[in-house]
């Protein structure tokens, strides 16, 4: 990925912002620029997410793209946040202990590495709340 | 609005052709179209292509020109068009055919399929794949298409506790048909151990529940109905076509393991046609996936949420069961040559129609529909075909 297309999500990446429409109150992350329910009577507002959600589903990926390899087999779920809306994800934890269900909470770590002498990309994944 | 039918097909063998380039394989298939349909090329109006990554598979855009260039049109300046809807680029150019009959704006138009995918590695193919999801908030976080099918499977599994089994018998099945399809990719049988004992791709995927990296082509010419017997004894006539769509990531959709844009083409393919499931002889569905057969068998309605799995395993959609599922062999048998799967569905049911499917024939066949997916759901196109 081009450093000006990752830099331009920054704040959504490592920071979870995200918007909502203030006119229903539903939440978006990633975010949208235009309420699909308000259409445009909607008023969307940058909203900071608190970063606590639960597992819908997962997968444990053994056969992965070239810059995730070296982190196979890692656990890819689908998120529900607190706030409501959904996210693919990864789970940072042993593929056994993955469940449907599973409450989880966000954490800063590296996704992918753009080949050996690359640049890095941060964002956020997701581990188990004991 | 006229009524549309099909009055010739073509279709590649299916398979990894090393041999042969993206401009062999097209050309192959139209050739076939037009033979098939016993016309030659200047009385083609227009042409519809679907292919979804010729840029990535190949560096060539402009598919459009290209092909009508190498089909000895170019002299002639007819429209040609490209349509690109991921893996449902087939289907929606086959509708756009129609819908340019139906209109009255054009007589005689080509649809096509093409992908040429294996002049590339395959990381590169499986991250060219990706971008028929969401780039930037699915596979940036490291999903790949097995790992979103494989996430429907566990929530479905987790829902209706379909068993490892049950899921496997979808590829049982469609490698059975394959067999029985001269230009399918893989014409051997499997057993469920092949399937249960294969690599795991993506938890509780494996490599046998996945349909492969594939070249073809395949061409199909409409008309209007009213002309089809100037060509052809048994003309086949479009008794519905439908498109839908839905978000593209996964992750939004009202529920994971139902393609809502398959339910909504489904039944506005009903209604246009005047027709239940009950009516349907067979039906071709986009296997990418095995549990993308389960889901669509449901989706469109010849099953109850839940229960398709049990139906597999029972034998209903084997050749001679209640409703024959993916005769040809399916994506995961016959190949999935993204672009031209959609047409290659509309080829095979206009074989059982017309009763030339040999070995794979639907005893008394009068009508079939196709179901092509786009990403995982975000485009859906379904097809109806009857023989009247």
């Amino acid at each position: 990925m081009s450093v000006a297309r990752f830099w331009r999500h920054l704040p959504q990446r490592y920071n979870m912002v995200g918007t909502k429409c203030e006119k229903c109150g539903r939440h978006f992350f990633p975010p949208r620029t235009f309420c699909p329910d308000c259409r445009r009577a909607g008023k969307i507002v940058e909203h900071k997410f608190v970063g606590s959600g639960t597992v819908v589903t997962y997968t444990v990926i053994h056969t992965a793209a070239e810059q995730y390899a070296m982190l196979t087999p890692y656990v890819l779920a689908i998120v529900k946040l607190d706030e409501g809306p959904q996210i693919t994800t990864q789970i940072v934890c042993r593929p056994d202990q993955a469940k449907i269900g599973m409450k989880v909470k966000s954490v800063f770590r590296k996704i992918a590495t753009d080949g050996e002498s690359g640049i890095i990309h941060y964002g956020t994944k997701f581990v188990p709340v004991e | 609005m006229r009524d549309v039918a099909v009055i010739g097909i073509g279709c590649t063998k299916f398979g990894e052709k090393w041999e042969s380039s993206f401009r062999d394989i097209f050309v192959e298939a139209g050739a076939l179209a037009l033979e098939d349909a016993q016309l030659s090329g200047e009385k083609i109006d227009a042409m519809y292509v679907g292919n979804m990554s010729a840029g990535r598979f190949i560096g060539q855009e402009h598919i459009g020109a290209l092909i009508a260039d190498y089909a000895g049109m170019a002299t002639r300046h007819i429209p040609s068009t490209r349509v690109e809807a991921a893996c449902a680029s087939g289907g929606l150019a086959f509708r756009q055919a129609v819908i340019a009959v139906a209109s009255g704006m054009e007589d005689i138009v080509v649809a096509a399929g093409v992908e040429k995918m294996t002049d590339v590695e395959s990381d590169e193919s499986t991250d060219t794949l990706t971008g028929a999801a969401d780039r930037e908030w699915e596979g940036f976080m490291g999903a790949t298409f097995p790992g979103l099918y494989a996430m429907i499977a566990q929530d479905y599994i987790h829902k209706y506790h379909m068993t490892r089994e049950q899921l496997a018998q979808v590829a049982v099945k469609n490698h059975y048909n394959g067999a029985r399809n001269p230009i399918a990719q893989f014409q051997n049988e499997i057993t469920l151990d092949t399937v249960m004992k294969s690599t795991m791709v993506a938890d509780p995927l494996r490599l046998f529940d996945c349909s492969p990296v594939t070249d073809g082509a395949a061409a199909v010419i409409v008309a209007p109905f009213e002309r089809g017997r100037e060509f052809t004894d048994t003309p086949i006539k479009v008794l519905a076509s439908a498109q839908a769509s839905d978000t593209i990531a996964l992750h939004d959709r009202r529920d994971i393991s139902t393609l809502d844009a398959s339910v909504a083409a489904g039944q506005r393919a009903f209604k246009m046609a005047h027709l239940t499931q009950k009516d349907i002889d067979m039906v071709e569905v986009h296997d990418c996936f095995s549990i993308a057969e389960i889901c669509a068998i449901e989706d469109l309605g010849f099953c109850r949420k839940g229960e398709a799995g049990k139906f597999t395993a029972d034998g209903e959609t084997a050749l001679g069961g209640k409703i024959p599922v993916n005769t040809s062999g399916g994506l995961k048998a016959c190949g999935h040559p993204v672009g031209a799967t959609g047409i290659k569905q509309v080829c095979e049911i206009v074989q059982q129609l017309r009763g030339t499917a040999g070995k794979r024939q639907i005893d008394g066949a009068k009508i079939g529909m196709t179901h092509n997916v786009g990403g995982t759901g975000a485009t859906v196109a379904v097809h109806i075909l009857g023989r009247v």
